[in-house]
């Protein structure tokens, strides 16, 4: 099958080497021959399973939590920072 | 005195034999001797870990009592620990300082533990081997030469190597299990859900789970009092009971039916390592364990199923890298999606890359139903194959890997191979059940595990059975060449 290495690795924001991309297109070929071995399972009448404990929603009160980070700025652990705002290259 | 189990351990600091400064200074002497060869470990917190020490032996004179008082332990690095690094073997998260304390760090505080330092690891928990650890490889203590397994390597070798008395790791696909085989010790992976991962770097969150890599059986059950148990922090821990996992120290095994899944033991497998999982069945025979034959029909599939879903989730869980909240950013950029595609690129390792590709085309428009649900759905099969299995019997014995320890740069090359050499230990996480790996002989002078599977929040047995083989068999007490 054809794999499309540059889509997925713009999808993944990713800037692949030239090299890398050479060497993961082989490699996911490989991997995607193995998987299609679940072809040969019928599956029409199977639920897919997401959660093997079947756990929906986990809901709580809706009431304030005292603040788990009180003593904490998370902004101080960005890489680039300035005046408690976090710094990213142009947008616009 | 670095030689001794936690339940040896608190025995002699209860009876003030020892301190824990001085079982802690013990451990950290045996580190100074072998860690230029293990390198176990991506950081030590000595000087924290002796004040720890400490405060346990004033609680200790106090007269108090805690399950881990005293004890020193380490952590695998994705586990975060307040103040300190938390870096996942990973040049993105290098730098990483935890804001906050893991649940299960918080509980080892509590119950008095002395925290040693993080292990080693492959990067994200992604590998067999850790030789995908951004830091450096750890070495097998029973052969330099070979890998302690993955990705809780640093862990297992750590314990085996007495460089400290127990510690964490974390399974998503054997990860805890397969290198405890690698090393000759005990490893245990909880029903998933038993154990909350508030605090834990995520990998496959439908898979993740903590446990511990102990010395023996009966440190495993102490160490899973302390760190099993509900927490709203994670909404996917479980609001089960939490049993007293040392009662189960105390039962018998006799009558207790242990299944023999026919499909474990065809083809592929070392003939040395099948040997040692043989007669360690027939030694849970003699202790009074009555054999069926079970049938897990779905086995070769699991392994395609679980790259397919742990893939997938690791290429979601993993995008919040981006360089901009913390951890690490590229130095060349232009633009915010160029700030990204950098940063990612540099940041993460080739196993990481490779996955987050597999896992970006399992979830991307028109493969979803063919991969991704495909792969769901048979992972429905495989629970129903171990639920099923599981009627007959208490408990299921198998080989953890098909091989002994490999040597490093041995399976590098060749990453299908790889993933294949966890078919034993996958299924259990896809089907979310609990599996130990005990020491049952050796192959080429190497360790081998058995592994033994439980029912859903079912640990109890599998610490009955492995108790009960080790009162019996002296595999876990032999000792490395270091």
């Amino acid at each position: 099958m054809s794999f499309d290495i540059e889509h997925m690795a713009t999808l993944a924001r990713l800037k692949l080497t030239p090299d890398e991309k050479v060497r993961l297109s082989g490699q996911m070929g490989k991997i995607l021959e193995y998987i299609e071995k679940l072809s040969e399972l019928n599956t029409d009448d199977v639920e897919p399973t997401a959660h093997v404990l079947g756990l929906h929603n986990v809901f709580r009160e809706d009431e304030p939590i005292a603040k788990p980070l009180a003593d904490h700025n998370p902004i101080s652990e960005s890489p680039a920072h300035n005046k408690g705002h976090y710094e990213v290259p142009q947008i616009i | 005195m670095h030689r001794t189990t936690i339940t040896q351990a608190r025995e002699l600091l209860r009876n003030k034999k020892i301190s824990s400064v001085q079982l802690t200074e013990a451990v950290f002497t045996r580190i100074d001797q072998v860690e230029d060869k293990v390198q176990a470990f991506v950081h030590l917190t000595r000087e924290k870990a002796l004040q720890q020490a400490k405060d346990a032996d004033a609680r200790i004179a106090a007269g108090e009592e805690a399950p881990l008082l005293g004890i020193p332990i380490a952590l695998k690095d994705l586990i975060c620990t307040k103040g300190s690094r938390t870096t996942c073997s990973s040049k993105i998260l290098d730098q990483f300082v935890s804001p906050y304390n893991a649940t299960v760090t918080e509980r080892l505080n509590q119950a008095g533990a002395v925290l040693v330092g993080k292990t080693n690891m492959d990067e994200f928990a992604m590998g067999s081997s850790n030789e995908n650890s951004h830091h450096h490889p750890t070495m097998n203590p029973w052969d330099l030469d070979r890998v302690p397994g993955g990705s809780s390597g640093g862990s297992s070798a750590a314990v085996s190597a007495h460089e400290c008395i127990a510690a964490l790791g974390s399974d998503t696909g054997g990860s805890i299990r397969q290198p405890a085989s690698f090393c000759g010790v005990t490893g245990l992976k909880p029903t998933y859900g038993r154990v909350p991962r508030f605090g834990l770097v995520a990998f496959a969150s439908s898979l993740d789970q903590i446990g511990p890599l102990t010395k023996t059986v009966a440190d495993a059950a102490i160490m899973m009092n302390v760190i099993g148990g509900k927490d709203p922090r994670d909404s996917t821990s479980a609001d089960v009971a939490l049993p007293d996992f040392t009662q189960a120290l105390q039962k018998d095994v006799k009558g207790m039916k242990l299944g023999i899944p026919k499909e474990y033991f065809t083809g592929g497998i070392n003939p040395a390592v099948e040997k040692a999982v043989q007669e360690g069945i027939r030694t849970l025979e003699s202790l009074g364990m009555q054999t069926v034959e079970v049938s897990l029909p779905h086995l070769d599939y699991a392994v395609a199923a679980y790259y397919i879903i742990a893939c997938a989730e690791a290429s979601t869980n993993l995008s919040r890298y981006d360089g901009v909240k913390y951890g690490y950013r590229t130095e060349k950029s232009d633009s915010l999606v160029n700030m990204y595609e950098n940063t990612r690129e540099e940041g993460f390792g080739e196993e990481v890359k490779r996955r987050i590709i597999l896992g970006t085309f399992v979830l991307s428009t028109g493969y979803y139903d063919a991969y991704y649900l495909k792969g769901q759905k048979v992972r429905t099969l495989i629970k129903q194959d171990f639920e099923n299995a599981l009627e007959q019997c208490d408990v299921i014995a198998s080989p953890v890997t098909p091989y002994p320890a490999f040597k490093l740069g041995e399976k590098l090359d060749d990453p299908l191979q790889m993933y294949l050499a966890d078919i034993y230990t996958i299924s259990a996480n896809l089907a979310g059940i609990p599996a130990m790996s005990i020491p049952c002989g050796f192959a080429e002078d190497l360790p081998v595990g058995l592994q033994l599977m439980g029912r859903h929040f079912d640990e109890a047995s599998l610490i009955t059975v492995g108790h009960k083989f080790q009162q019996t068999t002296d595999f876990h007490s032999q000792e490395t060449p270091l």
